[in-house]
Order: structure tokens, then sequence, then C-alpha cells
């Protein structure tokens, strides 16, 4: 039931208009239907936003919602709550799902399970390669055409190792104007690899990821993508040497977009010294001068988005010695809040730009539908309502996931989502989930 | 000192203290019964999840000789090997209410990890790479007792310093007792970033030689040739190998060591090995004083000196 809500005397941040400005919002019918200064209420509900951030409903390009085949971590319904909890109105689960969403079979049915939850738009990646194993190109076209219409691919998890097959698949992808993300490892490199290689591996005893791996991998990758004029997004971009190949690439034109994740934003490789496996992902917690350059990455675009590569893990998989334990960290809910912490709030990133870089900066680099847009009549309501100024301490029980691995565990954040409305609809409502 | 996990856990005082708690407890070993009641009635549980039996057998020894029960709980023979968790294992032996336990892994941070679980001292026997913290001290008991000081010395370790949890151990406790310490291996065998850990990078081995006071040999695994760290054990040996040349370049009192067990004919000839200044036995036996003084400051020392219950 979407009827008509007038949010009232809000921080209206719409990055597609570039205006920062106090005004009223009035939502009817799951659309904006104005935007302006004292709107009349005439039967709205009334929802007094004073001293709120009012953005668009962000937008996740990367998070693991693990259904089909590991509905003991998450599942579309926990993880779209998730999401809703953390101001999300889009989310783009990846495929390394069980099965692989290969299919457009596995692809509308995760897409419709989406829509049937109702909190989030579910737009699944596809597959590049049948069962991810990276030799045979899976049916990118039906993926493309199917209910769930598919626009960006990805093996994510491993890599596409072979250079033909990747250069096959953005070749391929450019049929449907579809863009190619690869999920940068050279696997030949990061044998056994458990954390960063670093100071601090050598230290731990530990056998280190080498930030080569990385950079190697997207260096193919941005020169395959030139040869043959596709478009490549790099996922969860870690090394400083990373950022420096995608600025030049972009310099030279090159039609590459990067995202990267709030863990890389805020956590370096110095926390693994706990041994405690809530720290463990890949690609790994790097040093500060890495953090460092990804933060300058994303103030100057250079970085297009942030994307939470949302990974969760069952309690008694990341309760075990540092290398049994999986990779991967919960993000939904703490992504934003982590943004405004450790980069707007220390002066890095100004508001709007880091809300461009949660909605429209996302939003380019796939079709996300009516996600990411600007905040004007006609759009979408499709808003996340933020108290910038709320203080809260990251429970990992406390989350809507059902995991809780988060490598916030008891840390206090600064900010968080009051109200999410989808399609004029909340889905959070004084930080409360409505199913 | 309530655990003994890292070196880095450790100040000088307590090293000393360490090495002076074995100097006394050492001559336990040579008297008929070879025993004293300092941990009579208390539990010592050695959690051995990766195989060995040196180091067990020391352990086992050390606690004995103190009076203490001993319960081994090896991964073959236990439910770890059936798929119990490693914090199940750590829980029911809490339950069980042993009073320490020495536990050997192969996983770097495991005994940190158990140490959250577990509400008693552990003693790390060996985690993964990372450390070896009781080889390090019987290693410098051994140095202190042939020296009579550790200060100033000059110590060349050699070897697979990568994979090497001895190694690590070995430069922290050698570098905060004042020793200079250098380390020599093939560039794929040395650990990133080395150079911060104080020691000096020695390319060729026989640059180091002529005034080594002690070269430390680290055991070379075979099946590292096999994702190319170096060409072949032959090249290895050639190169790396201590040889009764190389021990003939060694300034006449200097002094090997090797924490066993040995690869004859790879980083040790046997000649060598076999040498009067091949220190290898005295570390085993070092080994136990050492393990003895460790259990007995973890979990003894509250009642009364050392002294009273050597006596």
């Amino acid at each position: 039931m979407t009827g008509k809500v007038l949010l009232r005397a809000g921080r209206v941040l719409d990055p597609v208009a570039g205006t920062d400005t106090v005004q009223d919002v009035l939502v009817a019918d799951g659309t904006i239907a104005e935007v302006g200064s004292s709107l009349a209420a005439d039967r709205a509900e009334v929802v007094d936003c004073s001293g709120l951030w009012v953005t668009p409903g962000f937008v996740d390009l990367h998070a693991h919602l693990r259904e089909p085949g590991f509905e003991d971590a998450e599942d579309v319904a926990t993880g779209s709550a998730a999401a809703a909890s953390g101001g999300y109105t889009a989310v783009c689960p990846m495929a390394n799902t069980d099965p692989v969403c290969d299919s457009a079979a596995v692809a509308e049915m995760v897409w419709r399970r989406g829509q049937e939850v109702g909190l989030v738009d579910v737009f699944p990646v596809g597959a590049i390669t049948k069962g991810l194993q990276g030799q045979e190109l899976a049916e990118l076209g039906e993926l493309h055409d199917s209910a769930a219409r598919v626009t960006m691919f990805s093996d994510d998890g491993r890599p596409v190792a072979d250079a033909l097959i990747m250069r096959r698949a953005l070749q391929y992808a450019t049929r449907f104007d579809a863009v190619i993300c690869n999920h940068s490892e050279d696997p030949d490199l990061t044998e056994d690899a458990q954390m960063n290689e670093g100071i601090m591996s050598s230290v731990l005893g530990l056998p280190g990821w080498p930030h080569e791996a990385e950079e190697i991998m997207i260096a193919r990758d941005l020169i395959l993508a030139a040869g043959v004029g596709a478009r490549l997004h790099v996922p969860h971009v870690s090394t400083r040497g990373s950022v420096e190949l995608i600025r030049q690439a972009k310099a030279r034109g090159i039609k590459v977009t990067a995202e990267v994740t709030p863990h890389h934003l805020s956590l370096q490789d110095t926390e693994v010294a706990s041994y405690d496996p809530a720290f463990k992902v890949n690609p790994p917690l790097r040093t500060a001068a890495d953090l460092e350059a990804l933060r300058s990455a994303l103030a100057d675009g250079t970085i297009d988005c942030v994307a939470t590569d949302h990974a969760p893990h069952p309690p008694e998989q990341k309760d075990q010695e540092w290398d049994y334990a999986p990779c991967g960290m919960l993000g939904l809910e703490t992504a934003f809040a982590v943004v405004v912490s450790e980069l707007v709030n220390t002066g890095v990133l100004d508001v709007l730009t880091a809300v461009e870089r949660f909605t429209s900066g996302a939003a380019r680099v796939r079709n996300v539908g009516s996600h990411g847009r600007g905040l004007t009549a006609g759009e979408a309501a499709n808003l996340a309502i933020i108290d910038p100024d709320a203080q809260w301490t990251v429970t990992g029980t406390a989350l809507q996931s059902r995991a809780r691995n988060t490598p916030f565990e008891g840390r206090k954040l600064t900010s968080r989502p009051v109200h999410t409305l989808f399609g004029g609809r909340f889905t959070l409502r004084d930080g409360k989930v409505q199913w | 000192m309530r655990h003994l996990i890292s070196i880095e856990d450790l100040d000088p005082e307590q090293v000393t203290l360490i090495l002076d708690t074995a100097e006394q407890l050492r001559e336990i070993a040579e008297r008929p019964i070879k025993k004293v009641p300092t941990l009579r009635g208390r539990t010592v549980c050695n959690l051995f999840l990766e195989d060995s039996t040196r180091t067990r057998i020391s352990f086992d020894i050390a606690a004995k000789r103190l009076s203490a029960d001993v319960i081994t709980f090896s991964a073959k023979g236990s439910s770890v090997s059936k798929g119990e968790s490693f914090k199940d294992t750590a829980l029911t032996l809490d339950a069980m209410g042993v009073d320490a336990v020495v536990v050997r892994s192969e996983s770097s941070g495991a005994p940190l990890q158990l140490s959250r679980y577990l509400d008693v001292p552990i003693l790390n026997a060996g985690d993964g790479w990372h450390q070896h913290p009781t080889q390090a001290l019987l290693d410098l008991f051994t140095i202190r007792r042939h020296f009579g000081r550790l200060e100033g010395l000059t110590v060349t370790i050699v070897g697979d310093v990568l994979h090497s949890r001895v190694a690590r151990s070995e430069v922290q406790a050698l570098t905060m007792m004042g020793a200079n310490v250098r380390v020599c291996a093939p560039p794929t065998l040395l650990p990133p970033f080395v150079e911060t850990w104080g020691v000096e990078v020695v390319r060729d081995l026989d640059d180091a030689l002529p005034d080594s006071d002690v070269v430390y040999l680290l055991r070379v695994q075979r099946e590292r040739m096999h994702r190319a760290f170096f060409p072949t054990t032959r090249e290895y040996a050639r190169l790396y190998g201590m040889t009764s040349e190389r021990l003939a370049a060694l300034p006449e009192h200097a002094v090997i060591l090797h924490p066993g067990p040995m690869n004859r004919g790879v980083e040790i000839t046997p000649d060598v090995a076999d040498s009067p200044r091949a220190l290898i036995t005295e570390q085993v036996s070092s080994g136990i004083a050492v393990r003895m003084a460790c259990l007995y400051l973890l979990l003894g020392s509250a009642d009364a000196p050392v002294e009273e219950h050597v006596a």
C-alpha cells in the first residue's frame, strides 16, 4: 500500500541535481510527487525529517545473498532485510550460489524471490562461465533476456584465469551492452594465501596474498577490454597499485568502472594480529598506504562507488582456526555508517559525494531500473532517511542478517538509517524492518 | 605471565627469569630420582593438533618431573579427526578441569584463539609458521650456558626463515637479549620485509662465517623444491649447507645449533652433525629444563620460590 507521505524539512541530498538543501518531499503512489519548501500536507502522513538526511535509496552492486544453496548463512529474505536496514533499495547478488546463477532459471528464481519478499529490488548478477569453472561461457544472452534482465556478469569469488575466455566474454558481452566484472586475482600467485603479503603476514606467520596478484589481473583486463571496446567493472579494489592502473586507464578513455568496499576503506591488515577470522576476506585487508589511496580514489571519482561485498557465513565456520575459516564480511547494515564515520566526518569526503557513491555512481555502472536516480518529481520513491548523528555500537547478533560475521563487532559508528522507502512504501520505519 | 604464546609477550627480565629458573631445575635430570613435587595434583594437557614426537615427549617429561599429571590429546586419536571443532575441543578440556594446556597446531594463531575459550594458562608448543617460544628459550639457554652471556654474540640463522616458527621466535628472543642476528637464505625463503626485523640479511653464507659465534641451522623441507623455492636440494646444500669446510671457516669457539629433526646431507652434513661443535643433543636436554621452568612459572610459582621446590 503506497499512500501519501510528506517527508518534512529533511536535508535533501540529490547527487544527480547536485543540490544539498532543506526541503519537503511529497511521496504519492510510489513516486516522488513534489520536492519544495513548505509543501501542504493534504491528507498525507507527515514524517518529521528535521535534522535527518534524505537521499536516494542506496544501490549495492555487489552482495552475496547465498540463496539458492547456502541459506544457513543468508537468504534473499534476510539479506533484503539487512539491505533495507542499511538504507538500500536495490541489491545485486553475485552468482556463486548453488546451483550457480549461470542460467535464466536460477536468475529468475532469485529475482522472483526478491519480488516476493518485497523489501528491495534484486538484480541478480549472472555468471560469466558455466559453474564458475572459467572454461565455457554461460548463456549471457539467455540471462540478459530473462525476466531478471541480467546486465552484469561476474564469476566473483573466482577469477576468470584464462585470458582467452576473459577476452571472449568481454567481446561477447558487447552484444548486450553488458558489463563484465572480474574478481581480480591471479590464482598462481595466491595459492594458500591467508592475508595481505606484508610486514604483518611475515610477523604473524601467514602466507601472503601479494598486491601484484590483483594488479596483474586488472592490468590484463584493462588491456583486453580496451582491445575489444568492452566495458569492464573492477570489483573490490584493494591496493594503491590497482587505483593507479584504473586512474591511468580512465585518463586514456578505457571504459572501466570500479567499486570499493567499506572494510577496505576503514580496516588494515594490522587487525589480523588477533587472528580473529572476522577479519579474513578476499581481497584481504591491506596497509595504511593502500587505505589512503582508496579513500583519495573514492573522493576523486577514480573509484565510482561503494559496494559492500556483503558475504555472510554461518558462525561455526568463522569460529575456527584462521586458515580453515572462509573469507568474507557482512556489510549491508554498516556500509553507509562506516563511510560517514571514517570518511565524511573526517573531511576526506563531502556528504553529497558520499551519497553519490552509494547511489547514482553505482547506477551509472549498470542498469538498476528506477534506483540511484535524482530526487525530482516523477522519479520512483526509493529513498533513504538517515540520522547523521546517531551513535550506535555494532553487535553481530542484533543485525538483520542471519549471519553475524561483521568486522566492526563492538565498534561505535556514527549515522544510521531511520527510514527507508521502496517504491513509496516504508521498508524500514524508525529503525525497524517493515515486512 | 599468564600465557606463553609468543616471544613478543616477554620482556628481557622475564626471559632472564625463565633461563635462571631453568638453570636451577636442570640438575634434577642428574639425580637418580628425577622428580620434584612442585606440580603434584595439577593436570597438564598436551593438545597436539599437529604431529610431533620430540616436542611432545619433551613437554611430557618436563611436566612429569614436576609431578604433574599429563594427558595427551593428539589429533589422530581424538574427536578432532572426526570433525569436532577446535572450539568444542577447548571447551571440553575446560569442562574437564585441566590446569594448563600445551598446544601445538598447524594453524598460526591457534594458541591465541584458544586463550579466548579457556581460562587456564596456555603454552604454545608451535603454531603454524608463527612462534615456537620454548624452542627459542631453550636455544638461548644452551647458548648462554656455553658462552656465559647472550649480549654481543653474533648469531647467523641459515635456512628456510619464511616457513619457520622457530626462526621468528629465535630472531625476537636473540635481538631482545642483545645478540647481533643475521639471516641467510635463498631470497625466495626470506619473509617479505625481513629487513624490518632488526637483523642483517646476508646473501652469501661464506661471508658470514668468519665472525659468527653461533650458526643456527633451520631444517629445509625437500617439498619446498616442488613449489620453486629453490631448484634442487643439491643446489641448496652447496650454497647453504653446513659442511666441514664451512665449519673450519668459523672461529674456533663457534658452535652449531639446530632445532631438529635434521636433514643430514641437506642443511648439515653428517660430519658436522656429529662434531663436538654441534650442540644439538645439549639443546634437547636444555629443552626439558626450560619447559620445566615455563610450566613452573605459569603454574606453580605462586606459593614458593623455585629453590624450595628443587630442594
